[in-house]
């Protein structure tokens, strides 16, 4: 006998366990499984780019940290570095030592954070983001030690940082790049195997190569699924060309290869991290920016490979303190296009999986 | 059947729309804290007693949360729910979903026009009594947003907010900090006798 | 190193009838039609030698006399970038033809400019509100927009 059902229209979210924030889905089911899902957006939109047209360049540094909150140093690099291409600002070694080494740093926040929610939505209930929730706070202290602030760091600026490294900042530094790597490998040990894992995230939420082009996926969601692309590679930014590092990347582009991804890249990034803090020049860490800071008319679009993908800021400049126009490319909002491709066929169980395994933050999304 | 889910999601999000405009329309003004709303009447005539303190102790030593987290806070307050400092002490490690089970509701973070409506919900759907804690500089008065098109300045143009927490977020030291104020406000509280 | 792609290398190679479609040839980008964008993105696409398959970002900017489209495109196989621009001089109703029969990726890019700047899509699957609720008034990114509560 065949039951015929009708379909029903769920809702999800805004205010919901596992949407990383307020985000909210209507999801169509038929039965169980998912026929079409429409996104809701903006319950965070906070207006960041009209904001920031009424505020002096300077200002509005406050405001890219709250962006994507998790990954705040990022923002700022990405910011800057716009901002130091359109008035042409040269910025010393060391400074750019110290956003490498922050911005990696930043990155594995942001991966812990992204996997440990992962499975936090999967259902094994806040043990992993226990887990995760322990290493990121040996990055915070770091980042503080720098910064003075726990999350929204505000630390870069024009032409360099805001402050020179501590004294204290490159042992703490060496003794967790001791002690980081073996965590990490017990993260992976404690869940790659686990067969509940396997189950749930193997060849589910399946994104193919050619989808995430079009969709104009990019980070973590893009290398998944078998593009090898990464901004730090393919169009170098700050030092990044004296680093060795790999590009991970993954054939399947199912939820378990955008775990994995996340995992690799995090071993990397202390790779990097580790070259970085062993060839720090001394020297200067600001080449400072005059007080009435008026950058050039023009138009310039900058971007560094943010821990959710490319971020990237057009700014529109009229030679005034404040700038004509500012636009975000937003990874977060723009990784969201195939969701709808990706929970399509698949059980409402499932949607908690396929969507944490994209890794947004909602402040990016809705700005 | 087929369901034109595009036009009935457009009849939602209209409906949604008038919702968010009347929530705006009628929140002009802040609201006052809650114990401002008791007459002079009632509080020269309360008296604590034995009852109201075993049932205080009760409530302030057990407070559930209700996880309505919009924004950078809440990473703030996952932090002091996480080991390091561990929000279990105060007997609060209970992260409620639906908001029947929890009598706290800590507003972490900034609140959009297109969200208060359903912050507003859950505040009324949770049961008495029930306290209100505005986390972070968003949540007292809009903050570094008070200037936007969409931002509300401050949850108290919603909710009747008990405690305040400033900082842009305020550390998780702050937040049980506040906490044990809210816990101080509970102790002096008689709410058998109020009605 | 991705480099960029001049706008004159770019205009050389396009023939007859889409040569016409350019109403401006700058240093790194070009600027098209409105009417004739799909045809000029659909170009660029597929031209050996060109293929930028992937649009980055989508932006929208409100000058005093137009209301502008800025589009970026990469290719993945190459490593080169390029710039689309459109203008709609409209200001009263610009209307710009939507990408997303080319790009999925132009989709929710493309809702959050026709929001926040009022630009409407032609072609577009579902142009509505993003971010803004239904029955908010006016386009909070246009330059007459007043801030604040």
């Amino acid at each position: 006998m065949v039951f015929k059902t009708e379909p029903f229209i769920l809702n999800l979210g805004p205010i919901h366990p596992s949407t990383h924030g307020v985000f909210r889905m209507r999801v169509v089911v038929d039965g169980e499984v998912i026929t079409d899902i429409e996104p809701v957006f903006g319950y965070l939109h906070r207006g960041i780019e009209k904001l920031a047209e009424n505020k002096t360049y300077k200002q509005i540094i406050p405001l890219t940290d709250r962006m994507d909150y998790v990954a705040a140093m990022n923002n700022n690099l990405a910011y800057a570095i716009t901002v130091e291409k359109l008035a042409g600002i040269e910025v010393p070694e060391r400074a750019e030592y110290i956003r490498v080494i922050m911005s990696e740093l930043q990155r594995i926040v942001s991966h812990l954070i992204g996997i440990g929610s992962f499975f936090n939505d999967m259902g094994t209930f806040f043990t992993p983001f226990v887990y995760m929730f322990t290493g990121k706070e040996k990055i915070t202290d770091l980042l503080e030690m720098v910064s003075g602030q726990r999350l929204l760091h505000n630390y870069m600026r024009f032409g360099g940082v805001s402050g020179d490294l501590p004294p204290e900042f490159l042992p703490a530094l060496r003794k967790f790049l001791r002690e980081m790597p073996p965590e990490i490998d017990m993260y992976d040990r404690l869940l790659k195997e686990n067969e509940i894992v396997l189950a749930r995230s193997k060849n589910v939420g399946i994104l193919t190569r050619e989808m995430a082009i079009n969709a104009s996926a990019s980070g973590p969601v893009l290398r998944a699924s078998g593009v090898k692309r990464d901004m730090r590679k393919a169009d170098p930014y700050s030092v990044y060309d004296r680093f060795d590092f790999d590009v991970p990347v993954a054939c399947n582009g199912d939820c378990y290869d955008r775990y994995q991804v996340r995992i690799e890249e995090m071993r990397q990034s202390i790779r990097i991290i580790e070259q970085a803090a062993a060839g720090i020049p001394e020297g200067e860490v600001i080449n400072p920016v005059p007080l009435r800071f008026q950058p050039p008319a023009g138009e310039v679009y900058g971007f560094i490979e943010g821990s959710k993908g490319e971020l990237g800021f057009h700014i529109v400049s009229d030679g005034s303190a404040r700038p004509y126009r500012l636009h975000v490319r937003a990874p977060s909002l723009i990784n969201l296009t195939a969701l709808k491709n990706m929970l399509t066929g698949w059980k409402v169980a499932d949607v908690m999986v396929i969507f944490g395994s994209i890794d947004i933050c909602l402040g990016e999304v809705d700005r | 059947m087929e369901i034109k889910s595009q036009q009935s999601s457009m009849n939602i999000d209209l409906h949604e729309g008038r919702l968010i405009e009347e929530l705006k329309r009628s929140s002009c003004e802040m609201m006052p804290e809650p114990s401002e709303w008791l007459d002079e009447e009632i509080k020269r005539n309360i008296i604590v007693s034995t009852v109201d303190k075993l049932l205080n102790w009760g409530r302030k030593t057990s407070l559930w949360t209700e996880t309505a987290f919009t924004a950078c806070c809440t990473f703030e307050f996952i932090s002091l729910s996480s080991p390091r400092f561990d929000i279990a002490r105060f007997g609060m490690e209970v992260l409620r979903s639906s908001p029947r089970h929890a009598d706290l509701i800590i507003t972490a973070g900034t609140l959009t026009w297109k969200m208060a409506p359903q912050i507003k919900r859950i505040y009324d759907q949770m049961a008495e009594p029930k306290w209100v804690i505005a986390m972070g500089s968003c949540g007292i008065s809009g903050g570094i947003f008070a200037d936007s098109y969409s931002v509300v300045p401050g949850y108290n143009r919603i909710l009747p907010v008990d405690v305040y927490i400033p900082g842009c977020p305020p550390r998780p030291e702050a937040l049980m900090a506040g906490i044990e104020r809210l816990r101080k406000k509970i102790e002096k509280k008689s709410f058998t006798k109020v009605d | 190193m991705t480099t960029t792609m001049k706008g004159k290398q770019v205009f050389d190679m396009l023939k007859g009838e889409l040569a016409s479609a350019i109403v401006e040839v700058q240093d790194e980008c070009l600027v098209v039609k409105p009417a004739k964008l799909t045809e000029v993105a659909g170009f660029i696409k597929h031209t050996q030698g060109l293929e930028f398959d992937y649009l980055s970002s989508a932006t929208g900017i409100d000058y005093p006399d137009y209301f502008e489209v800025v589009y970026l495109f990469y290719s993945l196989e190459k490593n080169h970038r390029f710039t689309l621009r459109i203008r709609c001089a409209d200001k009263a109703d610009p209307v710009a033809p939507s990408l997303t029969c080319l790009w999925m990726g132009a989709d929710l890019q493309e809702r959050e400019i026709y929001d926040l700047l009022g630009i409407k899509f032609s072609g577009h699957p579902l142009l509505k509100r993003i971010f803004m609720w239904e029955g908010f008034e006016g386009h909070p990114l246009r330059k007459d927009f007043k801030n604040g509560f």
